[in-house]
């Protein structure tokens, strides 16, 4: 039952992972940026709604809303200033542009919150702290929950508008081809800003959950930049229903790494990460040709 | 009535200079056949005229207004339309949202008039577009351009890389397109075809016109001198 219970548990914090990546795997979709600032922009979020939260007393998940609008113009900013320009330069110009990003806001936060690491538990209510016990070893959170509809909505919403909509086929036909998108009408800046609107919007989400769900300080984005960056290698590259799956397979390897020893949670995380660079990557394939 | 006017335009691969100070005109309902060598700049002045490529000196203007500096989208919903060398579908999307996403004006173009028109494209109308035929592909091209309702049509070697014969049933299809009032600018290899559609043909040789005439009083003698540069005209 532990390891059933293990599973569990892993789903729920693989769909935390899920919306993590998601901005990311939107981003790399759409116009081939890996963003290396994806986490520090989620913590950001993170703060944004702490601030209304400090500010108002209001509930985070209201406060997130009222986050929203401004994390969505940030989103159309950061493309139309940084990610615009540096795309133009090749592909490593982004890269370095998104990690610059990333030293910058860590330290406009660390100048404005302090080092002081914060949470939005105790604000969220009895949503952190309610359980079901379904046996006597699997229980299951209401976060997990929550968490876990949240991002199966989030994709599934996301699936529609890009397969149903419009504005959704221009998004997958300027990220196939952006030259032809612009001679077929489409206004590719217009695209790339949208989407990037939307990867951040949905960061400021995984901000949410990573606010609430545990505690967080203006260096906690690189680590959330790494599971996010698994489980959208998991899943793959530029795949989103890969990168639900991706995420739900990172954390259910950390819960059950973390079943042999506490200790392994992260680590076991990243072996698979690399088996799946390795089998897919051909690594694999590639001895296996010269051992022939 | 001039549709399209080119004035001293060039244009520019990094140090290479593609196109060279080319100047013509296109009245409206006319159809230009634009010939050539590869490399003579034809592509490039297609996709100068679409607004894909940022001239380096000259001008375009549509219908009297100036479009030089405006991007290809915005082009496209004043009415120019290119279908692209290499056909450039969106591949993970199928024949129908092919067409729908470049719906940018309204007009007799629909998706429905487009199917009417390319009928090999109806039963395939629900399939990823990467996973069809040469020709097939074509025809999506084509119709792509046509949902944004252009009054002036670019078509950069729709025959490029197909059979034979389907580029017949191709140039057969168009025929009803370049009947009616829309402006037609076709980049054609194939000179025999090029002199059956268009009522007038230029020619060009490393980024100059070389040679401009009605297609009916045109002979081939001149026509293979001026595309291989056999005798320059003073």
């Amino acid at each position: 039952m532990t390891i059933v219970n293990a599973v569990l548990q892993g789903i729920f914090l693989g769909a935390f992972y899920a919306v993590l990546a998601c901005g990311l795997s939107i981003m790399f979709g759409v116009m081939r940026i890996i963003n290396l600032a994806h986490g520090d922009i989620a913590v950001l979020g993170a703060y944004v709604v702490f601030v209304i939260v400090q500010g108002t007393g209001m509930s985070p998940f209201v406060a997130f809303v009222v986050a929203l609008p401004v994390m969505i113009v940030l989103g159309y900013l950061l493309q139309l200033t940084i990610l615009e320009r540096s795309l133009k330069s090749g592909i490593l110009t982004p890269l370095l542009a998104t990690f610059g990003l990333s030293i910058v806001i860590q330290n406009l936060l660390l100048i404005k919150f302090s080092p002081d690491v914060r949470s939005l538990g105790g604000e969220a209510g009895a949503v952190t702290t309610s359980s079901w016990q379904v046996t006597s070893g699997l229980s299951v959170s209401a976060l997990g929950i929550v968490i876990l509809v949240v991002a199966v909505l989030v994709f599934g919403a996301l699936q529609l508008f890009l397969s149903r909509t419009r504005a959704g086929w221009m998004m997958r036909a300027t990220a196939d081809d952006a030259d032809a998108a612009e001679l077929a009408g489409i206004d590719s800046r217009g695209v790339y800003a949208r989407a990037t609107a939307l990867a951040v919007a949905i960061a400021a989400l995984g901000g949410l959950f990573l606010a609430i769900r545990s505690v967080f300080d203006p260096l906690s984005g690189p680590t959330q930049l790494i599971f996010a960056f698994e489980a959208v290698v998991i899943g793959g590259m530029g795949r989103l229903w890969g990168t639900l799956l991706g995420g739900l397979a990172l954390g259910v390897a950390q819960t059950l790494g973390a079943q042999v020893n506490p200790e392994y949670s992260a680590l076991s995380g990243h072996l698979l990460f690399l088996a799946v660079l390795v089998v897919r990557y051909g690594g694999l394939r590639l001895s296996f040709r010269a051992a022939r | 009535m001039t549709l399209l006017k080119v004035e001293d335009l060039d244009c520019r691969h990094g140090l290479l200079q593609a196109v060279r100070g080319v100047s013509f005109e296109v009245a409206q309902g006319e159809t230009v056949a634009l010939i050539g060598a590869n490399g003579a700049g034809k592509t490039t002045l297609l996709r100068a005229i679409a607004g894909a490529h940022k001239p380096h000196g000259g001008r375009v203007l549509l219908d009297g207004a100036d479009v030089t500096s405006m991007p290809a989208h915005r082009r496209v919903s004043l009415g120019i339309a290119l279908v692209p060398e290499g056909r450039r579908l969106f591949p993970s999307l199928t024949v129908e949202e092919n067409l729908r996403v470049a719906a940018a004006r309204r007009g007799k173009w629909t998706v429905q008039s487009v199917l009417e028109v390319f009928p090999l494209l109806q039963p395939r109308r629900h399939m990823a577009a990467a996973n069809l035929s040469g020709g097939e592909q074509q025809a999506v091209a084509i119709g792509r351009a046509l949902m944004s309702n252009p009054r002036l049509l670019l078509l950069d070697e729709v025959s490029l890389g197909l059979a034979p014969i389907v580029v017949d049933a191709v140039y057969r299809s168009l025929a009803g397109i370049l009947g009616e009032d829309t402006t037609v600018v076709v980049v054609e290899q194939d000179l025999t075809r090029a002199l059956k559609v268009a009522s007038r043909v230029i020619c060009m040789l490393e980024g100059r016109i070389v040679l401009e005439s009605a297609a009916s009083s045109l002979d081939r003698d001149r026509v293979v001198s001026a595309y291989f540069g056999l005798k320059r005209p003073a």
